[in-house]
């Protein structure tokens, strides 16, 4: 079992009036000199067998099929390592976890 | 014989009976469809409601789109049959590609209900036919996500050929585009727009009597087809 993840967000033409609020809550809560929010979507899909070419391109249809709304939407795809693997991005995904 | 126009109910419609009431009203059958419907029961014209289909799960609409009653709507509407998008109907819509665009988050992020003004531009689509060009109306509007969105060309295209069949007046109310209410497609036979005619045809309910002329409009265009 893989995990594949879909990121969607709105493309940088369309407002976000999501992202807006939450940047400009910013400041009230003392964290400064952030000058841009953009809110997005990430789905985690759990693949059944080889995540190869092939179901990547299944994927990736679903995703501009359903996932996203390309008229308004950009999305992304990526294969998750697993946990536990020596991946740079999985070890950092780790760590901030134990900073937290 | 009389009319019969379909109105369809997904998980989570909720104006579904007071689309079938106007149609009533004006004078033509109406028919409940199901979501689950795989065939539309020979109706001449079908309505999609107002309502939170999926409770908007993903995007509005976006799930109601993929119901096997959509199947062959998307097919006739194809074909000529008249479709009526309202407000959660209009997002089904686009998310169809029956009508170009989307609709977003508005812009101030409340959730607003009111009566509304607006413009009807085109009085030639088969669900408009009974106003003018230029006419007032006012019916009720309710959304949370009703910004009218598209690239600047399909915005460009939709004014060059006449497209857009409703622009709100008295002020924006959600950051639509060029003030987009309502759009139909090239044929004129399928129409979307956010405000909710089919809450305005009776005078105690409804602010007006604005909406009937929707449902009026469709009826003359089939019995005279």
């Amino acid at each position: 079992m893989a995990r594949v993840v879909v990121d969607v967000m709105l493309k940088p033409e369309i407002l976000d009036p999501q992202g807006q609020a939450v940047q400009r809550a910013l400041p009230r809560l003392g964290f400064e000199g952030i000058s841009d929010v953009r809110q997005g979507k990430r789905f985690e899909l759990e693949v059944e067998g080889p995540v190869d070419r092939a179901a990547l391109a299944r994927v990736r249809e679903l995703a501009e099929t359903f996932l996203a709304n390309t008229v308004i939407e950009d999305f992304t795809v990526r294969v998750e390592e697993a946990a536990g693997a020596p991946d740079p991005a999985a070890s950092g995904t780790a760590a901030e976890g134990a900073v937290a | 014989m009389t009319t019969r126009i379909g109105v369809v109910t997904f998980p989570g419609s909720l104006d579904d009976r007071d689309a079938q009431r106007a149609i009533r009203i004006a004078g033509a059958e109406p028919v409940p469809l199901w979501h689950r419907d795989r065939d539309l029961h020979q109706v001449d014209a079908v309505v999609l409601p107002g309502g939170f289909s999926y409770g908007d799960y993903l995007r509005c609409g976006a799930i109601a789109r993929f119901s096997p009653v959509m199947e062959p709507l998307v097919e006739q509407a194809k074909a000529g049959m008249p479709v009526l998008g309202i407000c959660n109907g209009f997002q089904v819509l686009c998310e169809s590609h029956l009508l170009p665009g989307a609709l977003t988050r508005n812009d101030h992020l409340h959730f607003l209900c009111r009566d509304q003004r607006l413009a009807v531009e085109n009085a030639d689509t088969a669900w408009t036919s009974d106003y003018t060009a230029g006419q007032e109306i006012t019916v009720p509007l309710k959304n949370g996500e009703g910004g009218y969105v598209a690239d600047e060309r399909t915005l460009d295209a939709l004014e060059a050929e006449g497209r857009v069949v409703f622009r709100y007046l008295g002020g924006n109310p959600n950051g639509s585009r060029r003030d987009i209410a309502g759009i139909t497609n090239e044929a004129g036979n399928v129409v979307g727009l956010m405000p909710h005619p089919e809450h305005a045809v009776e005078t105690l309910t409804g602010p007006t009597t604005d909406g009937l002329g929707f449902f009026t409009s469709v009826l003359k265009n089939l019995v005279t087809a």
